[in-house]
């Protein structure tokens, strides 16, 4: 695998997932390497479909655009019948399974995790869901440094919930983690 | 801003930052997607800095409010896309030919008309340039990344002071809203030219003998604004001499110092067989095949990116031509620098469009796909 990272992020607008893109991107610059981030959306704030895409790579980034995404977040159905589809088989796919119901194809890759339902149920703010997303996503690729992603989090989330967004990453952590462990929601064929 | 340290950051934002960093204090807009973070930026930075920034009621308002604002001696920005970008037009050439500095940014969506506002286009090429009407210079820059944005932004505002000329910067929807990491250097450390400093005792506001400095109304020197032919007090005239001379000055500023102007970028083959020339974020699909294709497998291509798109780089292309065999011409429209192109080249080189006008960035495969004809 090239060193060329890419991350689409995708659900509905509103979902936070522009937003998550630029602090995954700001984390990246952070953590010294070399980002592009770009995104495509409706005209409309809130529902349509929206999606952002990071690419993360120690090399200079030309094309800007993710066309070989080596990790896919969908947090509604229409974006998981949307992308599967157009993604291979060795990218990580981590799904919103709040939203998105199985089954799940097989020969993918694919962890279905509770993100929002967690972000509501264990923090009382369904709004940080993102942040969990990002957090499962770092979780599973490593990408960038956790402690580095962190503080990023904290200095870009909005004034006074900065903490509450750092404690949405940990959870996402702990909720890949835990589905790893309990081979919860991951498709039959993923590696153990 | 202060420290050189790498920042992540958005095309739009860059453009604003490069103007707050060339000395912009005014900024009079109507916002309009895909260009709506310059006017957000600068709305939110320029009280701070003692500027102003005020929304007008609409496109054509805000484009005079800059021309005064201009006269009144301060350095101005406005920002635009398509259909606002369109509005402007009337005034944009009444600046020309008052020869009052202003930079106007288009941020060009799909078109025509409302098109797709959120969908890039690189469609409004021909727009900078015969956008208004009557023989007009004018001096347009299109960067491909979001540190070319930043400098080149620092770039129009300078020579827009130095020439009292409007200057365009036509940026696609993709370099406005993508963010990339950069190095943003120290305030200091930029070349910000001082414009109006040295003024002759018998200043004329637009002198027979050449480029005079933009004298502030109300510091201390009569003189006429207008968009009519003028003499060199700016009263009316239409005495043929004249006329002739007034056009011939405002065409002879720019290419006097065409060399300060004319941008271009040449990587690849020393001796290339196939050359791309490319201009705004399709220089990055271009960039990624020619690294592939030369600097992984020494194939005989390169890529001429134009930083500069009017005035046209003409001697740049016309000696690209005389080395290859073959230019291809990807845009994001129906093909409008591509003639340009072919003016220049003067049958020299086989002229190649690639032409893509569906909402969606040129991608790398395409051009390579194109580019195999020939390797």
């Amino acid at each position: 695998m090239s060193n060329r990272q890419e991350v689409l992020l995708t659900g509905a607008g509103g979902q936070g997932l522009i937003l998550a893109s630029i602090i995954l991107a700001e984390a990246a610059v952070n953590d010294n390497k070399n980002v592009v981030q770009t995104q495509s959306y409706g005209p409309e704030a809130r529902g349509g479909a929206s999606m952002a895409g990071v690419i993360i790579d120690v090399d200079t980034i030309e094309y800007p655009k993710v066309t070989k995404p080596s990790v896919l977040l969908c947090m509604n159905q229409a974006s998981f019948n949307k992308y599967i589809p157009k993604v291979e088989e060795s990218c990580i796919i981590i799904v919103d399974s709040t939203f998105v119901s199985g089954s799940y194809r097989e020969d993918y890759k694919i962890t279905a995790l509770p993100i929002t339902q967690a972000a509501r149920e264990q923090l009382g703010r369904e709004v940080v869901a993102n942040m969990l997303a990002l957090g499962a996503i770092n979780a599973a690729t490593g990408l960038v440094d956790r402690e580095i992603f962190r503080e990023s989090i904290f200095k870009l989330a909005p004034k006074g919930s900065g903490e509450l967004n750092q404690q949405a990453f940990d959870l996402g952590y702990r909720l890949f983690n835990e589905g790893m462990g309990q081979n919860l929601g991951i498709s039959s064929q993923t590696p153990q | 801003m202060a420290e050189t340290k790498p920042v992540l950051m958005q095309g739009n934002e860059a453009c604003a930052e490069g103007a707050i960093s060339a000395g912009v204090r005014f900024y009079a807009g109507y916002p309009i997607t895909p260009s709506t973070e310059v006017a957000e930026l600068m709305a939110a930075k320029l009280p701070e800095l003692g500027g102003v920034f005020i929304q007008m009621e609409d496109e054509i308002a805000s484009m005079a409010a800059v021309i005064g604002a201009s006269i009144g001696g301060m350095r101005t920005l406005t920002a635009s896309s398509g259909p606002g970008f369109s509005l402007k037009q009337e005034n944009i050439g009444y600046a020309i030919m008052a020869e009052i500095p202003c930079v106007i940014v288009n941020v060009q969506r799909m078109g025509p008309s409302t098109g797709v506002p959120t969908a890039p286009a690189q469609g409004d090429v021909m727009q900078t340039r015969w956008g208004t009407h009557g023989d007009h210079p004018i001096i347009v820059f299109s960067p491909a990344s979001v540190y070319e944005t930043f400098y080149l932004t620092i770039a129009a505002v300078n020579l827009s002071q130095k020439l009292r000329q409007p200057v365009i910067m036509l940026l696609d929807e993709v370099i406005g809203h993508m963010r990339e990491k950069v190095l943003i250097p120290e305030a200091g450390k930029l070349l910000v030219e001082k414009s109006s400093d040295n003024v002759p005792a018998d200043w004329k506001p637009y002198d027979e003998k050449g480029l005079t400095p933009l004298v502030p109304f109300g510091f201390g020197h009569y003189y006429h604004v207008t968009g009519l032919f003028h003499d060199q007090y700016g009263f009316p005239t239409g005495d043929p001499p004249q006329v002739e001379r007034a056009l011939d000055r405002i065409h002879g500023k720019l290419e006097k110092y065409r060399d300060e102007i004319v941008l271009t970028n040449y990587i690849g083959h020393k001796e290339p067989r196939v050359v791309i020339i490319a201009y705004g974020c399709t220089v990055r699909s271009a960039r990624a095949v020619v690294k592939k294709a030369y600097w992984q497998n020494r194939l005989p291509v390169g890529l001429l990116s134009l930083q500069t798109l009017w005035p046209f780089p003409d001697k740049e292309v016309a000696a690209i031509a005389k080395q290859a065999d073959v230019i291809i011409v990807p845009e994001m429209n129906m093909g409008q620098i591509v003639g340009e192109v072919e003016r220049y080249a003067c049958g020299n080189a086989e002229i190649v469009p690639l032409n893509r006008y569906d909402g969606e960035m040129i991608s790398p495969d395409q051009i390579s796909e194109l580019l195999g004809r020939w390797l």
